[in-house]
C-alpha cells in the first residue's frame, strides 16, 4: 500500500475536475429534486385538505408507498423498470437527454414530497384552530385565512422536521449512484478505481458531503432562528 | 400483468425468500429481515453507551461522540458503506463476507442515531428524576438503571421501532457491495429473466411495502397505547376518569 497523500488527488487537474463535476450534478440533483418535492408536497397538502374523501385516501396511498419502500428500491424501479416499459419514443427521447439524471431527479423527488407533504401537514395541525375561527370572524375567507394566518404559522412549525428532510434529499442524492447517474459518490467511486488512493478520495468525499450536510444544516437553523417572532420576524 | 407477477412469484418465491440457502450463502427477505435484527439488536447496548457519553460530564467521552453522531448524520449511509468495504477487510485482515461488512456499517450508523433517540428520552424525563434518585441514596449509575432507564427506554419504544424500520430500508445499500439481500435475490431474478423488469422491480417493491407498513402500523398502535397509559400515570384523577368512561378512551 502506498502512503497516505492527499496531493496525489488535489494536484491531478483530472481528478479535480471530476471531483467539481460529480458536485455539480449532485447539486443538480438536490436542487431539482427539492423544487419538485416542493410542488408537489403543496398539490397533496391542497389534496389534503380539499373536501372529498377519494382524493384523502389517494394522498394517503401516495405518501404511505413512499415512506415504505427504501428510496434505493423507488429509483431501481423508476430506472430498471418504469423506463423499460415507457412508450419507445420517449424512453429514446430520454436516453438522448441523461435519463440517468432524469429518472434519480423523478424517483428522489417523488419519494421526498410524501416526507414534506407530511411535515408541512403535521405543522399546520398544530396550529390552533381557533386561530382559523379568529380569522374567519375577523373577515378573512377561507383561503385568505389561509395564506395571511395558518400557513405562516404551519410553516413555522414545520420548517425543523422540513430541514432535516432536505439533508436527506441531499444525502439521498448519493443513492443515485445504483442507477449511474454521475454524481460525487460515482466521481469518488471512478477517481478510486484510477488512483488506487482508497482512503484519500474517501475521505475528500465524505468531508465534502459532511461539509454541505453542515450547511444545510446551520442555514436551517438560523432559518428557524430568524422565523420566530422572539428575534424579530415579521408577524 | 397480475398473471406475470403470479408467474414470477411462484417460479421465483423460494430465491427471493431465503436466497440460493441449502446451496449457497442465506438470502432474500431472511437475510434482509436477519441483518435488521441483528444490526438492532448490537447496535442498542451501543447506543446506550453512547447516550450516556453524550450526557456525560467530562469533555473527553461527550466531544467524541458528539462527533460521531454528527458524521453519522451528515454523511450518507453510502459514503459509510463504502468506508467498511475499504476498511474492515484491512482492519482485520481476513477475507470477510458482505453481510458483516454491511453489519458493522449498521450497527454503527443505527447506533449513532438510536443513541440521539435514547439520549432524547432521559433528557424529556427531566432532571427531577435524577434529583429524586440520588436523594434516595442510588449512585449515578444505579440510578440510571434503576430510575432512569427503565421510564426512558419504555416511552422511547415507538421511535425504537421506527428506527427498525428504518433499518430494513437501510439494508437495501447492501446492494452496493452485493449483501445477498431481498434486493440482491430480485436483481438475479431481473437478471435471469431479462424481459420483465418493471414486474421484478415491482414484486420488490410491493414485498418491502407490506413488510415496512405492517411494522408502521404496529408501532403507531404501541405508541397509542403507551401515550394513553403515560397520560394515565400522570395523574390519579384522569386515570379514574379514564376507568369511569371506558369509551372516551378508545377516540383517538
Amino acid at each position: 500500500m502506498k502512503g497516505f497523500d492527499l496531493a496525489d488527488i488535489l494536484a491531478n487537474p483530472d481528478y479535480v475536475a471530476m471531483l467539481v463535476h460529480g458536485i455539480e450534478m449532485t447539486f443538480v440533483i438536490a436542487i431539482s429534486s427539492w423544487l419538485l418535492a416542493m410542488g408537489l408536497a403543496l398539490l397533496l397538502l391542497a389534496i389534503r385538505f380539499a373536501p372529498g374523501r377519494i382524493g384523502n385516501s389517494v394522498v394517503a396511498a401516495y405518501v404511505s408507498y413512499h415512506r415504505n419502500v427504501p428510496t434505493l428500491v423507488q429509483l431501481m424501479l423508476w430506472y430498471f423498470g418504469i423506463y423499460t416499459i415507457l412508450p419507445s419514443g420517449l424512453s429514446d427521447w430520454l436516453s438522448a437527454h441523461f435519463a440517468e439524471m432524469i429518472f434519480a431527479i423523478i424517483g428522489l423527488g417523488l419519494c421526498q414530497a410524501a416526507y414534506f407533504s407530511e411535515d408541512l401537514r403535521s405543522g399546520l395541525r398544530s396550529v390552533n384552530p381557533g386561530q382559523m375561527e379568529a380569522a374567519r370572524a375577523l373577515g378573512h375567507g377561507y383561503v385568505s385565512a389561509m395564506r395571511f394566518v395558518l400557513i405562516p404559522q404551519g410553516a413555522r412549525n414545520a420548517l425543523p422536521a422540513l430541514v432535516n428532510h432536505s439533508v436527506s434529499l441531499f444525502k439521498n442524492s448519493s443513492l443515485a449512484i445504483v442507477i449511474g447517474a454521475p454524481e460525487l459518490s460515482h466521481a469518488i467511486k471512478e477517481i478510486d478505481n484510477l488512483s488506487f488512493r482508497t482512503f484519500e478520495i474517501y475521505l475528500i468525499g465524505t468531508l465534502l458531503y459532511l461539509v454541505f450536510s453542515l450547511m444545510i444544516m446551520a442555514a436551517g437553523a438560523y432559518l428557524t432562528w430568524r422565523a420566530d417572532p422572539a428575534n424579530g420576524a415579521r408577524r | 400483468m397480475i398473471h406475470d407477477l403470479i408467474a414470477i412469484i411462484d417460479d421465483y418465491w423460494l430465491l427471493l425468500l431465503i436466497g440460493q440457502y441449502p446451496n449457497g450463502p442465506l438470502g432474500g427477505l431472511a437475510n434482509t429481515l436477519i441483518l435488521s435484527a441483528l444490526s438492532i439488536a448490537i447496535a442498542f447496548p451501543f447506543a446506550i453507551l453512547l447516550a450516556f457519553a453524550r450526557l456525560s460530564t467530562y469533555r473527553m467521552l461527550r466531544w467524541p461522540v458528539t462527533v460521531l453522531v454528527y458524521v453519522t448524520r451528515g454523511v450518507p449511509l453510502l459514503m459509510l458503506v463504502l468506508w467498511s468495504y475499504f476498511l474492515v477487510p484491512l482492519l482485520t485482515g481476513a477475507d470477510v463476507p458482505s453481510f458483516y461488512t454491511m453489519l458493522a456499517t449498521l450497527v454503527v450508523y443505527e447506533g449513532a442515531f438510536l443513541s440521539e433517540i435514547i439520549r432524547a428520552g432521559i433528557v424529556a424525563l427531566g432532571q427531577g428524576q435524577m434529583d429524586a434518585a440520588r436523594a434516595l441514596g442510588h449512585s449515578y449509575f444505579g440510578a440510571m438503571r434503576y430510575v432512569i432507564l427503565p421510564q426512558a427506554l419504555y416511552n422511547m419504544i415507538p421511535s425504537m421501532l421506527s428506527t427498525f424500520v428504518a433499518t430494513i430500508k437501510d439494508t437495501t445499500l447492501g446492494y452496493v457491495i452485493n449483501v445477498p439481500d431481498l434486493t440482491f435475490a430480485a436483481s438475479q431474478v431481473n437478471n435471469q429473466l431479462l424481459t420483465q423488469p418493471f414486474q421484478v422491480f415491482l414484486i420488490l417493491a410491493l414485498t418491502y411495502y407490506v413488510i415496512c407498513w405492517s411494522l408502521t402500523s404496529l408501532t403507531n398502535v404501541i405508541e397509542r397505547r403507551i401515550t394513553r397509559r403515560r397520560a394515565g400515570l400522570a395523574s390519579k384523577r384522569r386515570q379514574l376518569a379514564i376507568s369511569l368512561t371506558p369509551n372516551a378512551t378508545e377516540q383517538p
